[in-house]
């Protein structure tokens, strides 16, 4: 099995799985190119998180990552939920692969977006829902799964120019005319 | 709990006979084919005959059969080898856009070397139309490969026609045919190729055991250099229990594909009736007709494959996908984008591809477990409650 048990045990018993109709948040990440993208809907009262749902289409880290977020900040105050980070939930779930931990462990971001979601409407700046965002951590290679250290533009393990998609900002190899994470087409450079 | 294994084109299980072949090898006859001495030479004497037992499932010459140690080696060592040693004829090469990544990143290699490569779209079937193929070629060109049939989506292409076509203009062809030898009948003088990859995993022969057949006359570069084994054309010394192996196994496949294909093609066509039936917005990938006998499918839509292999597997049942989370580069298949399918059906690629053995029982299992599983994971997809929530509108 390439996952932990905890993880496989989130995957097939997902906590909080759902939608909330009249949530005060809604937070969305990633994009079905890349292969996850997630939903979180939140319920807050008196600064606390008391009802966390999420929907999310992925693989089965994806799913466990969900499903370990709302577990994780259940309860808590918007503060102590904001502390949660991609990282932490990774390690709640006793490790990831390393290449999912790029795409896959967004579902701290996804809880964010749906804090700042909240936070925006307390402020009624805005009741839109909120943009999709894409995670800026670390990446791997999409070619040989290499780290890409700093500079993004070149794979020192496969050494492959890349360039990075100015929709999304994921690499890519240069010269290749659709972005493969989100299939847009790349400005000639 | 019950236990099905759906993924022939992963790989199969080692025939038992074939097993039984290659034991003395592995035991008590373990000279170097390449010895003068009788241990030597007993172990030369069974790699050529594994070598006439190739020939003879694919109508080739046993001199025209070189052994490698997998169908990626084959791919790499027909792709490099005939650009590099025919580069007098040109220096573009005409692939089609479903390759393996083993004929696509030999090409890229080839490019960083000076060579060109032209790509062929397929149509929504994986189909590669020969007329495609005689456009693409131009001047320029000396070498074409089409797959004989695609293990992603099963598609058997027309290789026969893409090869005339590739003759007609001078141009050497090559067929990666690694899902199809063993499977269904290859005769690589009828098909008229220069050259083709077979490989022992995908007939229930042994890991690590595969060939390129080249055809004689046909110029090629050593792939690996440094001795006399396999004609001077891949140094080594010969893995002779596994060219055993491949031996038996081309042996049993020429006396048993029939049967076999019989056998599994109308399991194959119950799962490609009947599963879209049970489940909604399922979509068939690949030629309805013109497929591998044994290789059904799909495109799951709003799920993952990754997400269905790990739940199906839980019941038992082994699949593939080409769905980016499956991949380690974590890329959509490029086989599926280049048929026209969009990135989030893609990502919910599913191949259940049927060994020998496999029943309808079997079939009738994986349609009961499979709704359910669907069912739970569609509950859990956002752009499920999107369609949902559009189709009310």
């Amino acid at each position: 099995m390439i996952y932990t048990e905890k993880v496989m045990e989130h995957f097939q018993n997902p906590r909080n799985v759902g939608v909330i109709k009249d949530a005060d948040g809604v937070g969305e990440v990633g994009n079905p190119v890349c292969g996850d993208m997630m939903t979180f809907y939140i319920k807050v009262k008196d600064n606390r998180l008391v009802d966390i749902k999420f929907q999310t289409f992925g693989c089965g880290a994806a799913i466990a990552v969900s499903s370990m977020v709302t577990e994780m900040a259940m309860g808590k105050t918007i503060e102590e939920a904001l502390k949660i980070t991609n990282k932490t939930v990774a390690e709640e779930l006793g490790g990831l692969p390393k290449n999912k931990l790029h795409c896959s462990n967004l579902g701290a971001d996804a809880l964010h977006k749906a804090i700042e979601n909240y936070q925006e409407r307390q402020k009624a700046v805005s009741k839109e829902a909120p943009k999709k965002s894409v995670s800026d951590e670390k990446c791997y290679c999409p070619y040989c799964e290499g780290p890409l250290e700093g500079l993004e533009d070149y794979c020192t393990t496969c050494q492959v120019e890349l360039e990075s998609c100015q929709e999304c900002g994921k690499p890519s190899k240069k010269g290749e005319e659709d972005c493969p994470h989100c299939g847009a087409k790349k400005a000639k450079a | 709990m019950r236990k099905i294994y759906l993924d022939h084109i992963a790989t199969t299980p080692l025939h038992p006979h074939a097993l039984e072949a290659m034991l003395p090898f592995l035991k008590e006859n373990f000279g170097n084919a390449q010895s003068p001495h009788s241990a030597g030479q007993e172990a030369a004497a069974a790699v050529e005959e594994a070598r006439e037992k190739v020939a003879r499932l694919i109508n080739a010459h046993p001199a025209e059969i070189f052994f490698t140690s997998s169908g990626s080696e084959s791919n790499n060592f027909a792709l490099k080898g005939l650009s590099l040693a025919n580069q007098s004829r040109g220096k573009n090469i005409v692939l089609s856009a479903i390759e393996h990544q083993s004929v696509l990143h030999s090409a890229k290699s080839l490019e960083k070397l000076g060579f060109s490569v032209t790509l062929v779209g397929v149509d929504k079937y994986g189909m590669v139309d020969p007329a495609e193929v005689e456009k693409a070629i131009s001047k320029e060109t000396l070498l074409a490969s089409v797959m004989l049939a695609n293990s992603e989506v099963g598609t058997v292409e027309p290789i026969k026609e893409i090869a005339q076509v590739c003759r007609s203009r001078d141009v050497l062809f090559h067929t990666d045919a690694v899902a199809a030898v063993g499977n269904i009948a290859v005769d690589v003088r009828e098909l008229g190729v220069d050259s083709l990859s077979l490989a022992a995993s995908q007939f229930y022969g042994p890991k690590g055991a595969a060939a390129l057949y080249i055809r004689k006359g046909t110029r090629i570069l050593p792939f690996i250099d440094g001795g006399i084994q396999e004609g001077g054309r891949r140094a080594g010394t010969e893995n002779v229990a596994g060219i055993v192996g491949l031996g038996k196994a081309a042996e049993i496949a020429q006396g048993r594909m029939r049967s076999w294909a019989e056998s599994l093609k109308p399991l194959r066509d119950r799962l490609i009736k009947l599963l879209p039936q049970k489940v909604d917005r399922v979509l068939l990938t690949g030629h309805p007709e013109k497929r591998l006998p044994h290789h059904a499918s799909f495109c799951i839509e709003f799920i993952e494959g990754e997400a269905m292999l790990l739940n199906l597997d839980l019941k038992g049942i082994a699949a593939s996908s080409g769905s980016a989370c499956t991949s380690k580069a974590l890329k959509a298949s490029h086989v599926l984008l280049a048929m026209g399918f969009d990135h989030a059906t893609a990502q919910g690629s599913l191949v259940f591809s049927l060994i020998e053995g496999i029943t309808a029982e079997d079939v009738d299992y994986l349609l009961e477990v499979f709704p359910p599983i669907i069912e739970r994971l569609r509950k859990m997809s956002p752009l499920y409650t999107k369609y949902l929530e559009e189709k009310e509108k």
